[in-house]
């Protein structure tokens, strides 16, 4: 990734490339929140009364649950009547004819992201539109893009489907597959898990649905991207993928954000299901809009994320590269309820200006010989403050359990803030836990040995801190490796003299 | 032709409020194909001068002027001044770990390429020239893949810069004090790099502490540097007059 050529960089310098407005006509629903908002959303998707009911339940309890403050994160409070809870993209029922009758916003949107013209037709919901044989966004990508809070298309269902692999938007895979729905919606996650959590049960809008026949390696990446877009609107993701017995899929979330004053609050839930011998991994690339050089706007990113190994040998992986966002509070988590099975985290979160992020992992061990690897590498720059937090807990029932966790931090200038707080609950004697912590910072003489031999300041420091995070982008897809490196660059503008 | 103008330089080093001056007005010119030695007693100002006209932060000129091939070298940021052709082969090279060696030079030969308008070399031959290139200063490849400096022993560091300088073969070549602390076959590699690189579009700043480099590397001009200044000048024979002497008789 150091490989990137400097005019990329250059030019993606020279504004947060992803901070782009879109103006489309939404129809969004009026800011508040109350039963009838959640009856409202649950009514436009159509749902069936249990699955009102479901969200009901959700909204009670979470009037009963104090916001959480345990964070080491600090920001005005949130008015959760000023947010929007609802808002679509219009006309979609009937999809358009051609490229020509799609709203051209939408299409100058996926430009920036870079979307080829034949995938763009599919993603807007064209009708008869060609899907490529061979798909553009890396080698063997599927696409489902989350454009503000309904999902507009998907892609590649065909080949999906010929292998038995479902993934399409959850709203569709309620009326699509409800069993599977009614199944394992909140099977990991609980509606009353924290204030958040219960605040997306109640209001969730839409997010990606995967199922893994038993057996099935899924043919290809699973992709989604994730776009705030509306004023005001909360984004509320819910994803949901179960891997089958023996099942294996690898999973790719990436966000881009536009540029904008207001903070927005952002909270999905994820929850993973792994069977026996089946494997998940899920990979993240963080890039919501981050707030200006002084702190004003920047997403709020509240996000719960957990997934259950609930077979024997069963293995989740999470991966995140966290560049974005004013404020992160996420926890990517395993629970190791089968025996011999693997969880793993592995974190890049860097803050600069005066982003703060407060992530980590917990690593819950119930199962026989289940084993955990935990490597977390923050970046702090600016004025800004990163946080690990971590908790392996080994239960009384997790005989021979394993656990190492790595934890570094590397500054970058003098006024930003690197804390560790790792915790470790172990009830069972035969347990082996590992930790190892290192903090260091960049230093002006590693500055000036790269620029006496020509390479300039911002180069120099995105160097040392792609180097440092080597071991968490080798668990990146390839074309995500590429893409975290540029991100890390983009997002240390500024940071060195 | 002249390279290295420097004209009454005047420099000083530290915070704003307790500067404190360390080079008081010194010249020196430096032409192609010359090879200058700088020698005097510790603490003279010689890595300081080194430091200045790269450009190090923490030091301030204060009065007089530097310039690389005509270039004003005070109105340039270090990494332009590397552009330009100045290289300086480190005191105390420092370690960069997680930043490979092999990655580490292909940043710095692209970016001097880019700079200079010329196309970035072939990684695979780039590489295979890396490889040769250490082999020639008894460096085991397998350095390349360890990060900068990291783990190196003070000898291998030290080759390390040789094997920079030839690889990036820029016009002016600062060696800081490249011999101390070498065992003598060591500094014979040192020494044999250093001709090896020196040809009659460069020219060659040695600063050193012992005359017995000088046996190698043979210098057409030798000064002696003490309390910021150019105090004496002279030929190869000076070298030996101050192994003899020591400074004090000149300062
Ligand atoms: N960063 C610094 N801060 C304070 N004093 C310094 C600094 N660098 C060098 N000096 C002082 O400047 C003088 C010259 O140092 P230096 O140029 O390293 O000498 P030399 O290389 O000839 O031994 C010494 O007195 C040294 O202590
Ligand atoms: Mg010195």
């Amino acid at each position: 990734m150091s490989q990137t050529s400097v005019d990329d960089l250059v030019e993606a310098r020279s504004e947060y490339s992803a901070g782009f407005v879109t103006d489309i006509e939404s129809d969004t629903l009026a800011p508040g929140l109350d039963e009838d908002t959640v009856r409202f959303i649950s009514a436009r998707k159509d749902e069936p009364q249990w699955l009102t009911d479901w969200r009901l339940k959700a909204f009670a309890h979470w009037k009963t649950m104090p916001e959480p403050k345990w964070a080491h994160v600090h920001y005005p409070p949130i008015k959760f009547q000023d947010i929007s809870y609802y808002s679509a993209p219009k006309s979609q029922a009937d999809g358009p004819q051609s490229l020509d009758e799609v709203d051209p916003e939408l299409l100058r949107t996926y430009e920036k992201l870079g979307i080829p013209l034949h995938e763009q037709a599919v993603l807007a919901g064209v009708v008869n539109a060609n899907v490529p044989p061979v798909p553009s966004m890396g080698s063997n990508v599927a696409v489902d893009v989350v454009f503000d809070s309904v999902s507009i298309a998907t892609t590649f269902k065909e080949k999906l489907a010929e292998a038995g692999v479902i993934f399409c938007p959850i709203s569709e895979a309620v009326h699509s597959h409800p069993e599977l729905i009614q199944k394992y919606l909140g099977s990991v996650i609980p509606q009353k898990d924290n204030f958040y959590a219960a605040l997306n049960s109640a209001v969730f809008s839409d997010g990606s649905f995967v199922y893994i026949p038993k057996g099935v390696r899924c043919p290809m990446e699973l992709s989604t991207y994730f776009r705030i877009n509306e004023r005001n609107t909360g984004q509320f993701e819910r994803t949901l993928i179960i891997a089958d017995a023996g099942s294996h899929v690898s999973y790719l979330e990436g966000c881009t954000a536009p540029m904008r004053d207001e903070n927005q609050l952002h909270a999905a839930v994820v929850e993973l299901i792994a069977l026996e011998d089946a494997e998940i991994k899920y990979s993240t690339v963080q890039n919501w809009y981050p707030g200006d050089e002084n702190g004003k706007g920047g997403i709020y990113n509240f996000v719960t994320k957990r997934g259950l190994c609930g077979g024997a040998r069963s293995k989740i992986s999470w991966t995140q590269v966290e560049t974005g966002s004013a404020i992160t509070w996420k926890y990517p988590s395993v629970v190791l309820r089968g025996d011999d099975s693997v969880g793993e985290f592995y974190s890049v979160a860097l803050t600069n200006n005066y982003q703060q992020a407060d992530t980590g992992t917990k690593m819950i061990h119930m199962g026989k010989n289940t084993k955990s690897t935990i490597v977390s590498k923050g970046i702090s720059a600016g004025f800004s403050e990163n946080c690990y937090r971590g908790l392996v807990r080994i239960s009384p029932t997790a005989e021979n359990a394993r656990n190492f966790t790595q934890c570094d931090s590397l500054l970058i200038g003098g006024q930003c803030g690197a804390h560790t707080f790792p915790y470790i609950e172990n009830k069972n004697n035969s347990a082996i836990i590992e930790h190892e912590a290192s903090t260091s910072k960049v230093s002006d003489d590693q500055l000036f040995a790269c620029q006496q031999r020509g390479i300039d300041s911002e180069k120099a420091v995105g160097m040392i801190v792609n180097g440092f995070c080597k071991e968490v982008f080798r668990e990146l897809p390839m074309e995500f490796a590429v893409e975290a490196g540029k991100l890390l660059e983009v997002s240390l503008e500024g940071a060195v003299g | 032709m002249s390279l290295l103008e420097v004209t009454n330089l005047h420099a000083t080093v530290g915070a704003q409020d307790q500067q404190k001056a360390i080079l008081k007005g010194l010249n020196i010119s430096v032409n192609l194909g010359e090879v200058h030695a700088i020698m005097g007693p510790n603490g003279s100002g010689k890595s300081t001068l080194a430091n200045v006209l790269s450009g190090r932060p923490g030091y301030t000129v204060t009065d007089g002027s530097m310039t690389l091939a005509d270039e004003d070298l005070a109105e340039l940021e270090p990494h332009e001044r590397a552009q330009l052709g100045l290289f300086l082969a480190f005191q105390y090279p420092v370690e960069i770990p997680g930043v490979s060696n092999m990655e580490f030079l292909k940043a710095s030969v692209d970016s001097l390429a880019r700079a200079r308008g010329q196309e970035q070399p072939n990684t695979a031959a780039f590489i295979k020239q890396v490889r040769l290139l250490a082999a020639s200063v008894d460096l085991d490849p397998q350095f390349l893949k360890r990060g900068v400096n990291e783990g190196f022993s003070g000898g291998e560091k030290k080759r390390n810069e040789i094997m920079q300088l030839l690889l990036l073969e820029p016009k002016l070549a600062i060696l800081d004090e490249t011999d101390s602390g070498l065992d003598i076959d060591a500094l014979q590699v040192v020494a044999e790099g250093v001709n090896r690189y020196k040809n009659e579009n460069n020219g060659v700043v040695l600063i050193t502490h012992y005359q017995r480099l000088l046996d190698y590397i043979v210098p057409d001009f030798v000064h002696v540097l003490a309390d910021g200044k150019i105090v004496q000048s002279g030929d190869k024979s000076l070298a030996l007059e101050l192994e003899d002497k020591g400074y004090a008789w000149l300062t």
